[in-house]
């Protein structure tokens, strides 16, 4: 299980950084909210697994429950993360109808491929 | 803290609290700006004068407001004789700047900004002398030089101004940043930054092997401060400044700061061979450097700037001889030195102000046109000079009996010689002020026929002159006291040294030197003629040619820096940060050792297997085929169901709710921005280029996969068991993770919510500001036709989404309502509602919904954050901290015993503004549809069965 967790966390991380490093807008998006996924997870980890234990009280027996911290803590972070997404893609669609390209470095040397939208 | 230290507090705030009047009552005429500028300084004078006669009896009266006592920092406030002496100075040229800028400044001058600049300055000034705390003490020095940058900048149309502005900013913050090091150090050797407790640890201080750096980056300070050489040349630049600004910064107080610091560490830090060699010969050059270059000055304000320099020279130079005699008599001085400078500077204003000129070459023959001002200017400059009855005299005495005592690197003669030099020099350039000044014949050409300004110009520099007399008369009966009690405070108590205020000590060796100086001095002035020659002649650096290269250099240097790496291309940035974040934790790695595990590895069921591939797929699958943007968004959908359902099993049921609502906003969010973005991502970086970045993401999955892995095996200790064990009796819920957010940590939840709600806001306001632009023109120009179906509300949708939507509505309730004790909650009702509402705009169009619904999307996120900020806030009405959770339980006869909590209520903000920012941002993503040339449809589906064929023909 927490190798199966552990290497998830791995390759949501790497997806991510990949296309982080991508020249266009909508992937890099792609990467952040592959790389939220992964600190998400990775956050969560942070409280060890259980499994069939989640931290909701119960009156009729006393056993143990998971750590709820994290899961509070990542909760909020999903939420944020969406809210993050949420600008950039509309910071990423105002820059494209504004300059009429979708790369992130400013450079359109090469935008004939967006000519044929014009 | 007695009534004392109120007063002091108030006395500290009050310039501050007074800055804001002047801008305000500059409407109701000049002069009651000025009277409303004075009123502050008056009072505050008038509160240092009530607590005078304690200080004066020797009692030191402090205050303190504790801020933020872990890191030593509080609001501390100490009044002894040194700050007794400088405050009443600050306060009392304060006021008499006021009443001469009144009439100093014309009407085009903004006379509010002036006052309110000088009531800031006033106030820095007044907390560096009052602070007992040397962090806080940092804050006002750095106040004083922002503040002196306004005010020397006042004029903001003359670029000398501005440039002088920028040069004292540079060279005082400079030593300022050097000082924080010092002042750092010094509290860090004393275990307290307290200045009182710092003064009674001078022998710890003086044997730290840290007290050299810290004794150099503190006088780095002072002197830069005091425009020490080789830092003295920013002060004649700051003469561009009015001269209230002169007469106040540069005469009376900013430019004794350096001075006064060095009086304050003077127990502390005096008294060793460093200090001496350091700071007396630092102020015996800058003496004798800064009367040569007055006397050749032709310009007033700059004789009188390299004056300035000269004597804060020799208040450095005494108060570096470390004795204690040397540092009475440089108290001493600082009140002459106030005196005569400050009517000397207002006088060189009246002469500018009158002859619309500062130039001695073009004066002379005053003392017929402005009887007054002859006689003010005259009274000054004798006692600048060191005449006997005036009260620079005594001083000036008492500093070459010093210097005659002094030994100076094993030559008893080099210390006097100097000084006598300085002394000499100082006579000719007072003397040049006077005689080239007043002195001559009257003349024809002056710019401006002068005359005697009005009484309220002239009253200010009088009333200094007056003073220069009656000490210089009766030093004893009239300075005598304060002298004592500051310079006992400078001197860190103990006995005062045996000393006389007298204007005759008999024939002495200073009578010689004092003697020949006057002599020599009238000497030079006859020859100053061809001696200026000579000096134009004679080649010397320009310490501001320097200074300008030395700007000009690292400007460049930064812009290379600067331009090497920010090129623009923010791919690149991403992957140095990448790099470096790997770097970072593989040293981290590297550095500490890794215990055995002490987890077992829990087993992997076969249904968790399933997921796990279809997650890594979909990840691999998203890289590769990120080209295609449909594709990939539906592949990061199954990416985050994989997510969600492992939260599922993993006993994390609030995540996965969460998880997967969050996840069908996002991708519906994705896909209408998609809808104006191009479909496809084209071809560009090299393979080379790809096979680098995938190789830096593999070393980054990998080492966070690593390092997942490490501590998923180990065992920590952890917090929750309190959350757990008080969930219930303290929180009154069973879902421990709800009651966290709500209660444990509701005050970041509701920091969470105001992120969220301005996320919302950030993303409308984007939207307003791009219709208003260039993209609303392509946006009605571009086509997009060809990608809209021609089934835009299909039967099925449309018919589907209205009967479901009461049930979700109902659903978010009871997920909301059980939030507290099940899994649910605002969070996840307001993304189920959310989504349930984003199903309508989907199925039915955006406009003909939001005509159905009344509720503006802005008002809900506001309603949510105040809800939520009320709720926290009533904690205070039952006197408990914000956010402190209350609830009962209620039982109302046909239903069940059921709970009410204050948390419900907060979720409830939560909901809204959770609901409010994501139906915000899915109303400005329609609102570009709408621009783009989108119809607003009237009936809710394209195609009704109902109606006849002919009307969809119409419609078409």
């Amino acid at each position: 299980m927490e190798v199966l967790v552990a290497t998830a966390i791995g390759v949501l991380t790497a997806g991510g950084v990949y296309l982080l490093l991508r020249l266009r807008t909508f992937p890099v998006i792609l990467g952040l909210a592959l790389l939220s996924y992964a600190v998400n997870v990775f956050l969560f980890a942070s409280g060890r697994f259980a499994i069939d234990m989640p931290p909701i009280l119960s009156k009729y027996d006393t056993t143990s429950y998971t750590d709820p911290l994290p899961q509070a803590l990542v909760l909020t972070a999903i939420v944020i993360s969406f809210g993050m997404t949420a600008v950039l893609v509309m910071v990423a669609l105002g820059a494209f109808l504004v300059a009429d390209s979708d790369r992130i470095d400013g450079d359109d040397g090469d935008a004939d491929d967006e000519g044929a939208a014009r | 803290m007695g009534d004392g230290g109120n007063f002091l507090i108030v006395i500290a705030l009050l310039p501050f609290i007074g800055a804001l009047l002047p801008g305000l009552m500059i409407r109701a005429g000049r002069t009651a700006c000025a009277i409303f500028t004075a009123l502050p300084t008056a009072l505050a004078l008038t509160l240092v004068l009530i607590l005078a006669p304690a200080v004066m009896r020797g009692e030191v009266i402090q205050a303190e407001l504790e801020w933020l006592p872990q890191l030593g920092l509080s609001a501390s406030f100490f009044l002894d004789g040194l700050g007794l002496l400088f405050a009443g100075m600050i306060l009392g040229v304060g006021l008499l700047i006021t009443l001469y800028a009144r009439f100093y400044l014309s009407g085009e001058d903004p006379m509010g900004q002036f006052y309110t600049f000088l009531l800031l300055f006033q106030g820095a000034m007044l907390g560096i002398v009052l602070s007992d705390n040397i962090l806080l003490l940092l804050i006002f020095w750095e106040l004083t030089s922002l503040s002196s940058f306004l005010l020397i900048g006042y004029w903001k149309h003359l670029p000398e101004g501005r440039q002088g502005a920028r040069i004292a900013l540079a060279v005082t913050g400079g030593g300022g940043l050097a000082m924080i090091g010092g002042l750092l150090i010094l509290g860090n050797i004393a275990g307290s930054y307290n200045l009182t407790d710092i003064l009674r640890q001078g022998d710890a201080i003086r044997a730290s092997e840290w007290y050299h750096l810290a004794l150099v980056l503190i006088l780095l300070g002072a002197f830069t401060k005091s425009a020490q050489f080789p830092f003295h040349f920013w002060l004649p630049h700051a003469m561009a400044a009015p001269t209230p600004v002169s007469a106040y910064l540069h005469s009376a107080t900013m430019v004794k700061a350096g001075v006064f610091l060095m009086a304050r560490m003077w127990p502390v830090l005096a008294g060793t061979e460093a200090w001496f060699y350091i700071v007396s010969t630092t102020g015996l050059i800058t003496m004798i450097l800064g009367a040569a270059i007055a006397l050749f000055k032709d310009d007033l304000k700059a004789l009188l700037a390299y004056s300035t320099v000269s004597h804060l020279g020799l208040l450095t130079m005494l108060l570096g001889f470390g004795t204690k005699l040397a540092a009475i008599v440089a108290v001493f001085h600082i009140i002459n030195h106030l005196t005569f400078k400050a009517a000397l500077f207002m006088t060189a204003g009246i002469i500018d102000h009158e002859a619309h000129t500062r130039d001695i070459k073009r004066l002379g023959g005053l003392r017929h046109l402005m009887p007054v001002t002859f006689v003010i200017g005259t009274i000054g400059a004798l006692s600048m000079a060191g005449i006997p009855l005036f009260n620079g005299f005594l001083t000036k005495e008492m500093m070459l009996e010093e210097a005659a005592h002094t030994v100076w690197a094993g030559s008893h003669l080099a210390l006097p010689v100097l000084a006598t030099l300085g002394a000499l020099l100082s006579v000719a350039y007072s003397f040049r002020f006077i005689s080239h000044v007043f002195l001559g014949p009257v003349r024809d050409d002056y710019p401006h026929k002068p005359h005697d300004p009005p009484f309220g110009m002239w009253a200010a520099p009088a009333l200094l002159v007056v003073l220069v007399i009656v000490i210089g008369i009766l030093p004893a009966a009239i300075a005598g006291p304060l002298v004592a009690v500051a310079g006992g405070a400078v001197i860190g108590g103990g006995e005062l040294p045996y000393y006389s205020l007298k204007i005759w000590h008999g024939i002495t060796p200073a009578l010689f030197m004092s003697v020949i100086a006057v002599a020599g001095g009238a000497i030079v002035l006859w020859l100053h003629r061809p001696l200026d020659r000579v000096w134009i002649t004679a080649p010397r650096p320009e310490a501001k040619v320097i200074f300008d290269r030395l700007i000009a250099g690292s400007v460049t240097i930064s812009r290379a820096i600067t331009e090497g790496t920010h090129n623009g291309a923010i791919s690149r940035y991403l992957a140095i940060f990448v790099v470096t974040s790997v770097l970072l934790g593989a040293l981290a790695f590297a550095g500490g050792g890794l215990g055995a595990p002490t987890r077992e590895l829990l087993p992997v069921p076969p249904i968790f297997a399933v997921g796990w591939i279809m997650l890594i797929v979909a990840t691999l699958l998203v890289a590769t085929l990120h080209r295609q943007r449909f594709q990939a968004l539906v592949l990061i959908g199954i990416i985050g169901l994989m997510v969600s359902a492992g939260f599922v099993y993993l006993s994390a049921p609030d995540l996965a709710l969460t998880q997967i609502s969050v996840e069908t906003v996002t991708i519906m969010l994705l896909l209408l921005a998609l809808h104006f973005l191009p479909k496809t991502t084209p071809v560009e970086s090299p393979v080379s280029l790809r096979l680098r970045d995938a190789v830096i993401a593999m070393t980054a999955g990998g080492g966070v996969a690593g390092l997942a892995y490490a501590f998923l095996l180990r065992d920590v200790g952890t917090i929750s068991d309190y959350h757990l064990a008080n969930s219930y009796e303290g929180g009154g819920g069973t879902n421990v993770v709800n009651v966290i957010l709500v209660d444990f940590r509701g005050y970041d939840t509701y920091g969470e919510i105001i992120v969220l709600g301005i996320a919302g806001l950030i993303i409308f306001a984007l939207m307003e500001a791009l219709l208003d632009g260039p993209a609303a023109r392509r946006l009605r120009n571009t086509d997009y036709s060809q990608n809209r179906s021609r089934d835009r509300h299909p039967l099925m949708m449309v018919v589907a989404t209205r009967v479901m939507m009461p049930i979700a509505v109902v659903v978010g309730i009871y997920i909301f309502l059980r939030g507290h004790n099940q899994p649910g909650g605002g969070f996840v009702s307001g993304l189920v509602i959310a989504v349930a509402l984003l199903m309508q705009y989907m199925a039915s169009g955006f406009a003909w919904t939001q005509t159905r619904q009344r509720i503006e999307y802005h008002t809900m996120i506001g309603w949510g954050v105040i809800i939520a900020g009320l709720t926290g806030a009533g904690a205070w009405l039952a006197g408990k901290p914000f956010l402190t959770s209350s609830f009962t339980y209620v039982h109302l006869p046909p239903i069940e015993e059921f709970e009410l909590a204050t948390a419900m209520l907060f979720d409830l903000g939560v909901f809204l503004t959770v609901l409010g920012a994501v139906m915000l941002m899915l109303y400005s993503l329609s609102r570009i549809a709408r621009y783009a040339g989108e119809t607003v449809n009237v009936e809710p589906m394209d195609y009704d069965p109902a109606d006849t064929i002919q009307v969809t023909k119409e419609e078409g």
